[in-house]
């Protein structure tokens, strides 16, 4: 096996207890002390996030805004300089290559992050479709680290750093200023469904910042939170992930994601007959969320069954929700099954899934 | 580092075993393995009464990481399981050698944790 990535944070984990994993390919800290009390603190606090692993690639050129247009399913159009926007970006077929957040910083001028597992991937597929375009993309991933500030404190503890009236940066925005110190890009926004900033700055900066920010949020309730966090966070707020509701084979309508599949931008888009196909005929098998009112996690490739035990698809994410304290989750199933009742098998026990609408639990942030 | 009492026995598998005085047996999981597990999200037990062999799966753990078999270190008969346990799991984590005990045996055999690891042996094998 090739050796693990680090972050600039790694020996700051380290330090502060985090308990160092392979998270692909990147050594990365699953949790300090537990995974579900960093949960909770960024529900009820604040928790602080290494995520430096994401990929950041700058799109750029008289071009830049038109091609990612075309890349993307949500409409790129709309953005203008400071303003993030979320969208998967698909295959022909309408099946996803990864999703991504598009910053726009000028005219011609954009950065777009994409998950760590898939920066080669999506750097090979974006030059692959640069075409005529006149447009460079670099991948700059190894210039920025990121640090993700999130929780009801976590705009106080970022403001308490900073000079710059973060209080204007609305969510879905970004500017530059700088916190603790450390020029960054301050983007509001986030993986777990509460308010945050997401700091994007110079990985030689990484650690001065990191301690400024858990120095400024202790006394305020922030704790540092893991990875496993971060994951029963997400899935709690009901947002996807690569590999688990978004795949090759999933498309975004599949998944739920049909409010970021602008087929009328106005715009062609790699996916769009397809994606159109879909939404006319229906998809055949979709993404639904559940919860069981049982302790015990349906964990990913669970069987998921009609009531008279035909199959009807498998789990894609399970965790145990610390807030309802139940197992919450989701699934892949058939169309036809998504409206039937469903349960699953959990070491011989026959469990109901009880189909939710996510977010789980009430969220200030209900989406990105 | 973990904690390992040295007045107790312990199995390969991570459990450990309580001699009581009056011959029975209180079996949990140890320091290491809740450690190992991270946080506890549901124990399965089996139910009093029941008849166990050694290497028998007496019931399993659950974290978020993972579920996990228990496996019962001697033969014997469940006399009673901790029931607090259904509604706070995480007190396994939280006290693994005392209120995170997970069961009672009456041993089949009398004597038979005698034979499972000291505290060194286990220390030597978690280490």
């Amino acid at each position: 096996m090739s050796e693990l990535k680090r972050t600039p944070l790694r020996d700051f984990h380290a330090a502060n207890g985090g308990r160092l994993v392979d998270f692909a390919g990147w050594e990365m800290p699953v949790q300090y002390q537990s995974i579900l009390e960093e949960h909770k603190a960024v529900r009820r606090t604040a928790g602080l996030f290494d995520v430096s692993h994401m990929g950041e690639v700058d799109v750029r050129g008289p071009d830049a805004g038109r091609f990612l247009n075309h890349l993307v399913t949500n409409d790129v159009a709309k953005l203008y300089p400071g303003r993030v926007l979320y969208s998967p970006m698909c295959y022909a077929n309408g099946g996803v290559v990864d999703d991504l957040l598009v910053y726009m910083r000028g005219a011609g001028d954009f950065l777009v992050v994409v998950n760590a597992s898939n920066i080669s991937k999506d750097v090979a597929w974006m030059r692959e479709q640069a075409g005529v375009y006149d447009i460079s993309i670099t991948d700059r991933s190894d210039e920025y680290a990121l640090l993700a500030v999130q929780g009801p404190r976590a705009a106080e503890i970022v403001q308490s750093l900073s000079g710059a009236k973060l209080g204007l940066v609305k969510y879905y925005h970004f500017t530059e200023a700088t916190v603790a110190g450390v020029a960054c890009l301050v983007s509001r926004t986030g993986y777990t469904g509460e308010d945050g900033f997401e700091l994007y700055h110079a990985p030689g900066d990484a650690v001065a910042l990191a301690n400024a920010l858990l120095e400024a949020g202790r006394p305020r309730g922030l704790q540092l939170a893991g990875l496993g966090a971060r994951d029963s966070l997400r899935l709690e707020a009901g947002y996807p992930l690569y590999g688990h509701e978004i795949t090759a084979d999933i498309s975004p309508l599949a998944a739920g994601l049909g409010w970021t599949v602008k087929l009328e931008k106005g715009a062609d888009f790699i996916g769009r007959a397809a994606l159109l196909a879909e939404k006319q005929t229906g998809s055949a098998q979709r993404i639904i969320f559940f919860k069981t009112g049982d302790r015990r996690i349906i964990r990913a490739g669970a069987p998921v069954l009609q009531a008279d035990g035909t199959p009807a698809g498998r789990v894609v994410s399970g965790t145990l929700s610390p807030i309802l304290n139940e197992a919450i989750g989701s699934a892949l199933v058939s169309a036809a099954a998504a409206a039937q009742p469903l349960i699953t098998d959990v070491r011989g026990t026959k469990l109901n899934l009880q189909l939710v609408k996510p977010p789980f639990v009430e969220l200030k942030k209900s989406s990105p | 580092m973990s904690n390992i009492p040295a007045e107790l026995r312990y199995a390969k598998s991570h459990e450990w075993l309580k001699l009581e005085s009056d011959g029975s047996v209180v079996i949990g999981i140890t320091d290491y393995a809740q450690n190992s597990l991270g946080d506890i999200t549901y124990v399965q037990m089996p139910k009093v009464g029941a008849t166990l062999k050694a290497g028998d799966t007496f019931g399993v753990v659950e974290s978020v990481k993972a579920a996990s078999d228990l496996y019962a270190p001697i033969d014997g008969t469940v006399v009673a399981v901790n029931s607090a346990l259904d509604a706070a799991p995480e007190t396994v984590n939280r006290a693994p050698y005392g209120e995170g005990w997970m069961l009672r045996l009456k041993p089949a055999t009398p004597g038979a944790a005698e034979q499972l690891l000291d505290a060194a042996a286990y220390g030597k094998l978690v280490s």
